[in-house]
């Protein structure tokens, strides 16, 4: 038994378009309801602006327009996921996020390689939970700003 | 020991004990009587070494060891000061400074100080210390030779710690009525070499064994025990009066020692320890905390919330008009105010630390130059927020330098010219409304307006129509020009303007102004407004269609309401005439592609801004009003975003950006 809880993660699943996301608790601040975000000129287009997350002013990525799925109205499922990262909070707006669930290490399977898929190694890895098919992301790789200033030259 | 935890502090307490190190020798330098003072300085020095040897920083505490026996020396009027003395000690202090900066980044706070070592070493026992009847006089009339080491015996010593020995300097002491001082002294030796080695011996052995001595001598020993070891097994030798063991440090040591100082300072330790002591309970006394900076960033922040929420509370409130509710959020809105403004003056520290650098920089930079200048310093009193305090240093170093060595003249020329020799730079400080002023004040030789107008025609800067018709103060100006201080050398015109421009751009990115007042002959005024925190700037909000953004009050010149009939372009420039001035104008909703919902109206908003001499129009929307907001960074997710230079939360919670108009000027 303890071997198993050892080896347990617990993650925070979200959804985005029809597929089911996870990343570590770990790495999450908080989960915030929509509110007012403050467009910020002349940045990528994944980011949204910032908000005031208890004084602190926090920029909120779209991880659809991120991930590269099409962005979607907002409504009242959608959250604002808080991750910290290398002391950085970014917000990360889905369309849905109601689940913690605890991850077996060993059902972590490899993501699965598709041929033409962009920034596929943002993928963790895909977890089955019974029905449920999740994908761990990899944050630092999401949001990285090294990952930011490739697309910027992709872009220009 | 978990060193790490406490090096923040020591460095802290480093700085605090080098200033007023620095302090109070100028004090002394004054004062070159007053013992009171002295003591402060030992005390200093003294504590220093204590924390510098717990730290495990060797170079330091040997060199404030060094440092402390001549001030002892000096305490028990053994030495008198002289300018010379003075000089050497603060060479060490600089070098201790050094050190511990050394230390803060990262380093290992070692650095080659034998010289000094060895030149406070020789100023302890060789500038004949005058036998001054004092209460020390009964030991000292014993003591009179020192232990000379030769390079050899050092290099055995070196040799002998670098293997983990430690090396005690011991003084035996023989009772007065020691029959056979011979065969004491050989039974000491033998209790000594059974627990390590004699180096050395005052007097040579051959001396101990001819008895040529009077009932002390003293032992350079190396070993592996302990103190209280040696000092248990000495004693057991019958006859021996006292024995003191001592740590003896190669570096500190290398010149000759006298051993009455010797005593004196074991004799004196207790009694300092008590001082020290006491001086902590001073400070304590004082009940302050040492709070980083950050956790403050984050106390202001939570408070910004409760203040926002506060609003949302009062408005709730009024709506429901229940009066408990409301005499509560009232009552609640007072307190949060005078935490509110608690929690900023938290931030406050007197400017004191930045001015009290200058005296002893002064000193130095007078020294260099071959002038006298008496510096005064007012206001050093005067709060400022810290992130203003941690960058206006330098602009004042440059600038006091500047008044320094182009300001004041040589005593020779100040005499000639009537005036006394000594010059004076006063440096002051001042609240006024929300601003804080500094200026620095010279009776020195003043600008010479004629050279600096034909200097800037010569460079470029400005026309000989122009120069005919500008104030005295907008041609001291142009010595802050990039363009004119980085032509060829420029000493001819009093030397002014060597750097100045970077002094002023850092004056302005903090949001202030510099101007420039001087006659020539009587001397130069420099004076600087600056705004009392970097956290809070004033602002102009505009709005942008549904946006709203802030430009800071400071880049602005005035607002203006164009008729779009009244544009004109310039190739392709939409530009204005604007008090005979063409200005460019910028449309921000073209820069920031803020998204249309409004109708355009029939004419334009425009903030004229500039950098510099330049100016721009800004169109907007509309004006909502000129307000204080606290500046917050975008964080470092999003950086150098154009014409963005942070921002703010405004009263309803929500998120405004900061335009940093300076990129939107070319």
């Amino acid at each position: 038994m303890a071997e198993e809880i050892v080896q347990d993660v617990k993650v925070i699943v979200f959804q985005l378009k029809n597929e089911e996301y996870a990343v570590p608790v770990t790495q999450v601040g908080s989960i915030e309801k929509m509110e007012h975000i403050t467009r910020v000129p002349n940045t990528e287009s994944f980011i949204k602006g910032v908000i005031n997350m208890r004084g602190v002013v926090t920029p909120i990525v779209d991880l659809r327009s991120r991930l590269g799925l099409e962005e979607t109205p907002v409504d009242e499922n959608t959250r604002i996921i808080i991750v910290d990262l290398d002391d950085t909070s970014i917000g990360l707006i889905v369309d849905a996020a109601n689940d913690v669930v605890d991850i077996p290490v060993d059902k972590i399977e490899e993501a699965p390689q598709v041929i033409g898929a962009i920034n596929i190694d943002y993928i963790d890895g895909v977890v089955k939970l019974e029905d449920r098919l999740v994908i761990l992301l990899d944050l630092r790789k999401v949001l990285k700003f090294h990952e930011i200033e490739a697309i910027k030259s992709i872009e220009s | 020991m978990e060193v790490d935890q406490y090096l923040g502090v020591f460095i802290e307490e480093s700085k605090e004990h080098l200033q007023a190190l620095n302090q109070h020798l100028l004090e002394l330098e004054k004062q070159p009587e007053d013992i009171g003072v002295v003591n402060e300085i030992f005390r200093s020095a003294h504590t220093l070494k204590g924390m510098s040897a717990t730290m495990g920083y060797q170079d330091l505490a040997n060199l404030t060891h060094q440092m402390e026996n001549v001030l002892d020396a000096i305490r028990n009027h053994q030495i008198k000061i002289n300018p010379e003395i003075l000089d050497v000690v603060f060479e060490a202090v600089d070098s201790l400074e050094e050190m511990v900066l050394d230390i803060e980044s990262g380093g290992a706070g070692t650095k080659e100080v034998s010289e000094l070592v060895s030149q406070l070493a020789a100023i302890e026992s060789g500038e004949a210390p005058l036998q001054v009847a004092a209460a020390v006089a009964e030991e000292k009339v014993s003591d009179t030779s020192g232990l000379i080491l030769d390079e050899f015996e050092l290099a055995v010593l070196r040799e002998s710690e670098e293997k983990g020995f430690q090396t005690f300097y011991t003084k035996v002491t023989l009772r007065e009525d020691c029959m056979l001082k011979a065969a004491r002294v050989y039974m000491v030796f033998e209790v000594l070499e059974s627990l390590g080695e004699v180096v050395k011996s005052n007097p040579e052995v051959s001396q101990l064994e001819d008895e040529a001595f009077d009932l002390t001598f003293e032992v350079l020993f190396v070993t592996k025990e302990k103190k209280e070891l040696i000092e248990e097994k000495v004693l057991k030798v019958s006859e021996i009066d006292a024995i003191s063991i001592q740590n003896f440090f190669i570096d500190t040591y290398k010149h000759a020692q006298d051993e009455g100082k010797e005593e004196v300072t074991a004799s004196a330790h207790e009694e300092k320890v008590q001082e020290t002591t006491n001086e902590k309970k001073a400070q304590q006394s004082n009940k302050t905390i040492r709070v980083n900076i950050e956790r403050l960033d984050i106390l202001m922040n939570l408070f910004e919330e409760l203040v926002i929420d506060r609003g949302r509370l009062e408005q709730i409130a009024e709506d429901v008009k229940h009066p408990e509710l409301h005499e509560t959020v009232e009552r609640m809105a007072r307190i949060s105010g005078d935490l509110q403004s608690i929690v900023l003056t938290m931030r406050m520290v007197s400017i004191d630390q930045v001015f009290n650098r200058f005296p002893r920089m002064v000193r130095q930079l007078a020294k260099d130059l071959g002038k006298k200048i008496d510096l005064q310093i007012e206001g050093a009193e005067t709060e400022l927020d810290r992130t203003v305090i941690d960058e206006i240093g330098d602009p004042l170093v440059h600038l006091i330098r500047n008044s320094l060595d182009h300001g004041v003249e040589t005593p020779e020329v100040r005499r000639e010219l009537g005036k006394p020799e000594t010059g004076t730079i006063k440096l002051k400080a001042y609240h006024s409304g929300n601003h804080v002023f500094i200026d620095i004040t010279d009776d020195g030789a003043g600008i010479n307006r004629k050279k600096v107008t034909e200097k800037a025609i010569k460079n470029g800067l400005i026309t000989k129509e122009q120069a005919a018709i500008m104030t005295d103060n907008q041609v001291f100006g142009l010595i802050m020009q990039s363009g004119f201080s980085t032509a060829d050398t420029i000493s001819d015109i009093s030397g002014r303007g060597v750097g100045l421009d970077v002094v002023r751009n850092t004056i302005e990115s903090l949001g202030g102004t510099i101007t420039i007042n001087s006659e020539e002959g009587k001397g130069s005024i420099f004076s600087i407004e600056l705004p009392l925190t970097l956290s809070i700037i004033s602002v102009l909000l505009v709005e942008i269609q549904k946006e709203k953004y802030a430009v800071p009050l400071s880049s602005i010149i005035e607002t203006a309401i164009i008729p779009k009939a009244d544009i004109m372009y310039v190739h392709n420039q939409a530009v204005i005439d604007f008090r005979g001035r063409v200005v460019p104008l910028v449309s921000l909703k073209d820069v920031f592609q803020v998204p249309e919902v409004k109708e355009e109206a029939d004419h334009y908003s425009v903030v004229i801004i500039k950098k510099g001499d330049k100016s721009a129009g800004l169109i907007v929307d509309g004006f909502i009003g000129q307000q204080e907001i606290v500046l917050k960074s975008l964080g470092n997710y999003l950086t150098e975003i154009f014409a963005i230079s942070g921002a703010t939360i405004l009263g309803d919670g929500q998120v405004a950006l900061i335009i940093d108009s300076n990129a939107l000027i070319k």
